[in-house]
């Protein structure tokens, strides 16, 4: 495989790295056949709340895929050079997100042999269709670029021409992929806390803060793990696009809370009481959706002052805040709050259990497993140069 | 010529991508001739168009009667699950007030939101279900029975979270052991499968009614062809005051409710 041998190499601390996210794979796997073996009874999903945990890693994951256009953008139509090398993990993490957004999908599947089935039998009324479509393009071309790039940079020479327009196509297609997961859930009849124009912005505004906050992240360890630094500048400039873009998804919620309780139409309330107040006794995502309130408003205001901004200790204490609150709010509030109170008014209790977390768990360690070695084989790139 | 590994898969991989690529084109072209053909062939044929409607009055007046639930989870092979979470039904009861959230005030609720409505899948004219499955295992016959390929179900719950009336079940466990006496007449199911309400499309093909009509003795489930104007469905709708769920969200149902 490509350049793989370079992740064969490392130290103790790296390997006890790779072996611990192994076992968490290994665990996920073994609960998964558990749930293969006993069907989805074995996760807290029911009736009323068909869709929890999985979905919602899918879309948040969706975000954080498409968020990669926010470093391919400003490098490649900007020709912004600080994002040079950033561009190359922006790609590499995109490709690792969408393969999780499909282990995803995949594990939420009553009947996982028929998923030949979506290809055998295309539906092209189906938002899912159109889902298949974004996404798997989308991993080609992000896979596609980032090694061409690599390729190119490893033998020293410019990057072969065709490239070029697969990039340019790839940043509309990365606004394509979560517009589409969107339309997933905003133009089903309803399902009014999903029913609403502003949730295909919201959900790009939302990918927008977290991805490049994990970006941050991921940059900061890179230069603490293995001397790698993506530069001062362009750190400071992903943390100006994720004050943005935070800026902008929580303007884009209180729009949607204002819609909600001005208006006092029951069904349209009833969400946001569900999830924020709690309904019919039921207050159990009240605490997390308020703790990702408060997180979003602490990282606007680290954010959104300079001295404070520029401080990588309180950047990174920002960064971690925007990562959480969206992940609660769009990898939790968002499906269950939609899901409850169904369509016939019923709470119904969603946790999930711990076969269910495993499995995510273990979807989140493949996920990690694959930006390791994603990043080992390009910084040795790098270094060899 | 010689052909090094990597060629060999990148040849392979673009195989692959054109085949895939024609296939989501074939799709969608069909898509567009099926759309076509529905609408030439619309005017010519006088199609049956299944619906029911249901006599609130009548049913609530046998006290906690459930003969039509019994008639039609034992036909169709439906398990029983204590745990709610994992519930399968075809046909249950819900108050009124949360069937009709709308239809109320204050003083109506006082009298009308507890008492019992009947729910089953609407059989939608344009039903969202179908829409949405990605694998086309649901879909409306030409009848109006809005039906699913139990075979074909990948089981996305796609549809559950699309059907604004609560009428689809997931299969969260094997159903078999939760079935007391299999009808060898109807297929059972397999655990991580949608189902719901078929309009007993396996009797209207033996010239039948639905199993829940026929359990009624108080007569309060009338199923008919809504197409024909002298149908004994039509013939109710005509002289009752009736309400079909939520009419706003464009779906079309075809289970009428009289008030």
């Amino acid at each position: 495989m490509f350049m793989f041998e370079k992740a064969l190499t490392g130290g103790r601390k790296y390997w006890l790295w790779i072996t611990s996210l192994f076992l968490l794979v290994l665990a996920g796997s073994l609960c998964y056949v558990l749930q293969l073996t006993h069907g989805l009874a074995v996760t807290g999903l029911s009736r009323d709340v068909s869709w929890g945990l999985y979905i919602a890693q899918f879309t948040f994951f969706v975000g954080v895929a498409a968020s990669a256009v926010m470093v391919v953008l400003p490098y490649y139509l900007h020709d912004y050079q600080q994002f040079g090398r950033i561009t190359i993990l922006g790609e590499l993490l995109a490709v690792t997100a969408v393969t999780m957004c499909i282990l995803f999908i995949f594990v939420d599947l009553g009947q996982p042999t028929r998923i030949v089935n979506i290809v055998l039998h295309p539906q092209p009324k189906s938002v899912m269709f159109w889902d298949m479509i974004a996404l798997g393009g989308y991993l080609l071309m992000n896979a596609a670029i980032a090694v061409v790039t690599l390729t190119a940079q490893r033998e020293q020479v410019p990057a072969p021409g065709w490239i070029k327009p697969v990039i340019i196509l790839s940043i509309p297609w990365a606004i394509g992929i979560h517009t589409v997961t969107a339309f997933l859930y905003s133009g089903l009849p309803g399902r009014s806390y999903w029913l609403t124009a502003i949730l295909a912005p919201r959900f790009l505004a939302s990918a927008f803060a977290s991805g490049p906050a994990l970006l941050i992240l991921l940059c900061l360890a890179l230069r603490k793990l293995s001397g790698f630094d993506a530069g001062r500048e362009a750190i400071q400039k992903l943390a100006v696009i994720v004050t943005y873009a935070l800026a902008i998804n929580m303007f884009l919620i209180l729009a949607e809370v204002f819609t909600a309780f001005y208006s006092e139409i029951p069904a349209h309330e009833e969400h946001f009481e569900y999830l924020f107040i709690g309904l019919n006794g039921d207050r159990h995502l009240v605490l997390w959706m308020w703790l990702s309130t408060l997180l979003s408003g602490v990282a606007l205001a680290l954010l959104l002052v300079p001295k404070w901004r520029n401080n990588i200790r309180l950047l990174v204490v920002a960064c971690v805040c925007v990562f959480v609150s969206i992940w609660l709010d769009k990898g939790l509030g968002l499906i269950v709050g939609g899901m409850a109170p169904s369509p016939l008014g019923a709470v119904t209790r969603y946790v999930p259990t711990l076969p269910e977390s495993a499995i995510v768990l273990g979807i989140w360690a493949s996920g990690a497993l694959m930006i390791t070695v994603f990043y080992k084989i390009t910084l040795s790139v790098w270094e060899d140069n | 010529m010689k052909i090094t590994r990597k060629d060999f898969l990148r040849i392979s991989g673009l195989g692959l991508l054109a085949v895939a690529g024609r296939k989501a084109v074939r799709a969608v072209a069909e898509r567009t001739s099926e759309r076509a053909s529905e609408q030439t062939s619309a005017p010519f044929a006088k199609q049956v168009r299944w619906g029911m409607a249901i006599d609130l009055q009548k049913c609530r007046q046998k006290d906690g009667c459930d003969r039509c639930i019994k008639a039609c989870h034992s036909t169709h092979n439906v398990p029983q699950f204590s745990d709610r979470a994992h519930e399968v039904k075809w046909i249950w009861k819900e108050p009124f007030k949360n069937v009709f959230p709308a239809a109320q005030t204050g003083y109506t609720r006082e009298f009308f939101g507890n008492l019992p409505v009947l729910l089953v899948c609407n059989h939608c004219d344009d039903p969202p279900c179908q829409d949405v499955c990605p694998v086309k295992a649901t879909w409306k016959r030409e009848d109006g029975v809005v039906t699913i390929d139990f075979h074909r179900c990948i089981g996305c719950r796609y549809c559950m979270a699309a059907c604004p009336y609560g009428a689809r079940s997931f299969n969260w466990l094997d159903p078999r052991p939760a079935i007391a006496t299999v009808n060898l007449d109807f297929p059972t199911r397999t655990k991580g499968v949608v189902e719901k309400c078929n309009f007993c499309e396996e009797r209207l093909a033996k010239g039948l009614g639905p199993a829940c009509a026929e359990s009624c003795e108080e007569k309060a489930i009338v199923f008919g062809d809504l197409e024909k104007p002298d149908s004994e469905v039509r013939r109710l709708l005509r002289s009752r005051f009736a309400v079909q769920r939520q009419p706003e969200l464009g779906t079309g149902p075809a289970v009428y409710y009289i008030v």
